[in-house]
């Protein structure tokens, strides 16, 4: 069994409330870090731990920390994207709702090591219950003394503040999120200045996911150093992934990065395998942004080696034979699922969601859902097949945002694996109507490239 | 203050030598001619404009003289600023032809093209960009979106379904009216430009966001339909207004003053007056001024821009510059322009005689490449 860090006691009764939290062995770090280090030398831990963000990018935080800018008598802030809104994703759901201290005590250690005062956290309108379980949170460390002034005589002060967003996906971008934070229109930022230069009401700020400052608590109990053994390469520490799709077992699960994705596919202390004794076809890995992969290429890399469950192994082989790990939303398809229609519901999903400020990505997205919808229904043409593959091709890197690149990279991926499946839903279009391609060619093993 | 330091900028193959803190859409237009990016959302005057409509694309094919590595991705010119030792590459690089003509059709997606309705025509930046990047079609066969007209008060129509969202008049009623009544409403290609018609439009100034939509989404209702801008006369004119500069451009048939709007520079954009400031003008000026006699008339505005609207007041045209006075008996030719020197149409490696058919646009751009 691989170790457990962030989910270690998540089944004790009444975790969630301070009491039991505390006498679990919370808040320690907040002990151990106001009292015995400075705020450069929880960055220095951080930056040992290898710790990479886990919204989705897989930035190394402890280098985000010390990119932060910071000018004499201008505030910082620490801003937690609990935004938590791609498809797949719903682990930092389980982490606030269930033990919530964790991110309350994360969020104290590193506000205190950027020299935040006020930090925020900016929640998905969705999550309205977990919104009053945070402020209750929020409420017992501050009545014990973990927040407010002069935090265990230290003469730190900090405020933690929750702030709901209204249902955008958009909001979770960091700089749209940022301008959500201010009130304004969640439209994201133009870059250059990154939010470490200006930020949140044009202040150094640091915005962080859930699970990257819930994980900061185990890095400072344990020291940067031991956490970095965890893992493999620059896949260290553990990660949370929400398995969901067409599996016996669907769920929240920390893993240390060192299994296989069969592993965590089949063996029972994970996913348990795929439902009703069908057989895998397809997995999008890291949430509905990553590139879809066909079972083949999925357990096994292009190499013929078995691919592994952390941020080398699923990218190994680049976009032509890899993925990412994105954001850790692992879903999983079976030979009854039929990727056209699968990749039509992302693009529809990325086509409600697109901010619109930019033309490739608020042109694009509408335009290639309408393709998808065609091909689907069995209307389109295999030519349609091209012009989405050209239209993507036009939207990826050409955009403010990666959202334009979220948008393109499912489609790419679809038509790059399975274009006879798109092209299946030309040349028989009535029997497309009926039944699915189903799992074809798509497991069988590949012929492996030296 | 110190001298304002100088950077080296190479945009396709041609060095500028420009202020630190300087865009690579501003280096470029110094630069001028094609080598300046098609710029459609950002916009000199206007704070925080630029970004969005990825017209002007660049490949920086080097960072700096520090650090020469080449950007990864193209970047907006418009909202990029130069380093020291920067290359660019616009019209020299294969990708940004590409990625820019990928943008224009996306910008013409859900455009309705009815120029033959719409009083832009012949002033439209979208058009211009048609023409000079665009295709001679497109691949989109679904419904266009489609949006009913809007009255922005007694003087503004809001047309939505020719809106390109470049958020210029945005930020022109967040900037200039002091009163933001522009917003964006929704998201995606369901976006749409927003105001609350009854709370205001009251404002002074609200006028020039007719004046800085490169579109005809916004235009002016004292002149809808009253003419094609081509047939009108430019006229460069001024009056003393208490609100404004009172510096405008008179766009008259005849005597008649058809539309009142503030001067533009070639690159569209509302040109300073003396004091430095941006050119704005009142709606008094823009709606009410309708009478020749309220003006005095300084002179025939040039304008430089190429499109349509030019036509008439061509200041660099490409004219054949000897025999035609002498075939025309000593008359200077009026208006007139060497299609040879447009069109690929004179061609030596062409026999027209030995092709099978007729000859089309595409029998001589395909020798062109041979
Ligand atoms: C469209 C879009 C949506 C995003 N949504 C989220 C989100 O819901 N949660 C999140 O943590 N990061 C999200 N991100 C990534 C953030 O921009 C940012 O990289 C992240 O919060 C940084 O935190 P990390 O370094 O701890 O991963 C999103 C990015 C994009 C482009
Ligand atoms: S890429 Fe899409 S979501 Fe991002 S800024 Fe552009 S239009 Fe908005
Ligand atoms: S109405 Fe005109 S100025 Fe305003 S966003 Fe649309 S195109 Fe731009
Ligand atoms: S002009 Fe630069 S992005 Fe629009």
């Amino acid at each position: 069994m691989g170790r457990k860090l962030l989910l270690a006691n998540d089944k004790v009764e009444g975790i969630r409330y301070y009491d039991v939290y505390r006498r679990e062995g919370g808040y320690r770090s907040v002990e151990k870090a106001l009292k015995s280090l400075t705020p450069d030398e929880v960055t220095e831990e951080v930056k040992k731990s290898g710790l990479r963000g886990r919204g989705g990018a897989g930035f190394p935080a402890g280098m985000k920390w010390s990119f932060l800018a910071k000018p004499e008598g201008v505030p910082r802030y620490l801003v937690v994207n609990a935004d938590e809104s791609e498809p797949g994703t719903f682990k930092d759901r389980y982490l606030m709702e269930f033990i919530p201290h964790l991110l309350i005590e994360g969020m104290i250690v590193s506000s205190y090591a950027l020299g935040s005062n006020n930090s925020y956290i900016y929640i998905r309108g969705e999550y309205w219950w977990i919104v009053d379980i945070l402020e209750q949170a929020i409420n017992e460390a501050k009545n014990n003394g973990w927040l407010g002034n002069n935090i265990l005589g230290t003469g730190y002060n900090l405020e933690i503040h929750v702030q709901r967003g209204a249902g955008a996906y958009i909001c979770g971008e960091e700089t749209a999120l940022l301008e959500s934070l201010e009130g304004k229109r969640g439209n994201p930022r133009i870059k250059p200045p990154f939010p470490a230069v200006k930020g949140l009401w044009g202040c150094p700020t640091v915005v962080n996911n859930v699970e990257t400052i819930s994980a900061v608590v185990p890095i400072i109990n344990e020291g940067g150093d031991e956490y970095a053994k965890i893992g493999v390469g620059k896949s260290t520490g553990t990660k949370l992934i929400s398995a969901c799709g067409n599996i016996n077992k669907p769920g929240v699960y920390e893993i240390d990065m060192t299994i296989s994705v069969e592993e965590f596919i089949y063996s029972d202390e994970y996913c348990g395998g795929i439902k009703n004794g069908k057989r895998l076809k397809a997995c999008i890995p890291g949430g509905s942004s990553v590139p879809i992969l066909p079972a083949n290429l999925l357990l096994k890399t292009a190499k013929g080696e078995q691919r592994m469950m952390n941020y080398e192994g699923l990218a190994e082989g680049g976009f032509a034979t890899g993925t990412m790990m994105g954001s850790g939303g692992f879903i999983v398809l079976d030979e009854d699922q039929c990727v056209v229609k699968h990749t039509y519901t992302l693009a529809r999903f990325y086509r409600h969601e697109s901010c619109g400020q930019c033309s490739p990505c608020r042109e694009g997205t509408g335009w290639m859902e309408k393709l998808l919808l065609r091909l689907e229904k069995g209307e389109g043409k295999t030519s349609d097949i091209d012009l989405l593959w050209d239209i993507q091709r036009k939207i990826e890197g050409n955009t403010i945002c990666p959202l334009g690149d979220a948008a393109a990279w499912p489609v790419a991926a679809a038509i790059r694996h399975f274009r006879d499946e798109f092209e299946w839903h030309v040349t028989n279009a009535a029997e497309a109507q009926t039944r699915n391609y189903g799992l074809a060619h798509y497991a069988d093993a590949l012929e492996v490239v030296a | 203050m110190s001298e304002q330091q100088l950077f080296k900028v190479t945009i396709d193959n041609i060095t500028v030598e420009v202020p630190a803190g300087t865009t690579i859409l501003q280096a470029a237009r110094q630069v001028g001619g094609d080598v300046a990016p098609p710029a459609m959302c950002y916009y000199t005057p206007l704070e925080g404009s630029g970004g969005k409509c990825r017209t002007c694309l660049v490949e920086v094919s080097k960072g700096s003289e520090k650090d020469p590595r080449p950007m990864p991705k193209l970047v907006a010119s418009c909202r990029t600023t130069v380093m020291d030792g920067m290359e660019v590459k616009n019209i020299t690089s294969p990708r940004v032809k590409d990625a820019r003509a990928g943008v224009v059709e996306f910008l013409l997606l859900n455009h309705p093209l009815d120029c033959p309705v719409c009083d832009q025509a012949g002033e439209c930046h979208l058009q211009d960009l048609g023409y000079q990047h665009g295709s001679d079609g497109t691949r989109y066969e679904f419904k266009r979106r489609t949006f009913s007209k809007h009255n922005l008060g007694n003087y503004i129509q809001l047309h939505m379904t020719r809106c390109i969202l470049c958020y210029r008049c945005v930020f022109t009623a967040d900037q200039v009216t002091g009163k933001r009544v522009h917003g964006v409403l929704d998201r995606g290609d369901h976006a749409e430009i927003a105001t609350y018609i009854e709370k205001s439009l009251d404002n002074d100034f609200i006028g020039n966001v007719i004046d800085v939509c490169p579109v005809g989404a916004l235009t002016d209702k004292t002149f809808r339909f009253k003419n094609r801008v081509w047939f009108t006369k430019p006229v460069d004119a001024h009056c003393n207004c208490t609100k404004c500069s009172g510096k405008v451009t008179l766009w008259q048939r005849g005597n008649e003053v058809l539309r009142v709007t503030a001067r533009k520079d070639e690159w569209g954009e509302i040109k300073k007056t003396d004091d430095g400031k941006t050119g704005w003008i009142c709606n008094e000026c823009r709606f009410e001024r309708k009478n020749i006699n309220d003006w005095i008339i300084e002179g025939p505005t040039k304008v430089s821009r190429q499109s349509v609207i030019s036509a008439n007041h061509y200041e660099t045209i490409d004219k054949p510059q000897d025999t035609l006075v002498e075939v025309m008996g000593g008359r200077q030719p009026k208006m007139l322009m060497d299609i040879h020197a447009i069109s690929d149409v004179n061609q030596p490696g062409v026999k027209l005689s030995e092709l099978p058919g007729p000859a089309t646009g595409k029998t001589f751009n395909k020798n062109n490449q041979q």
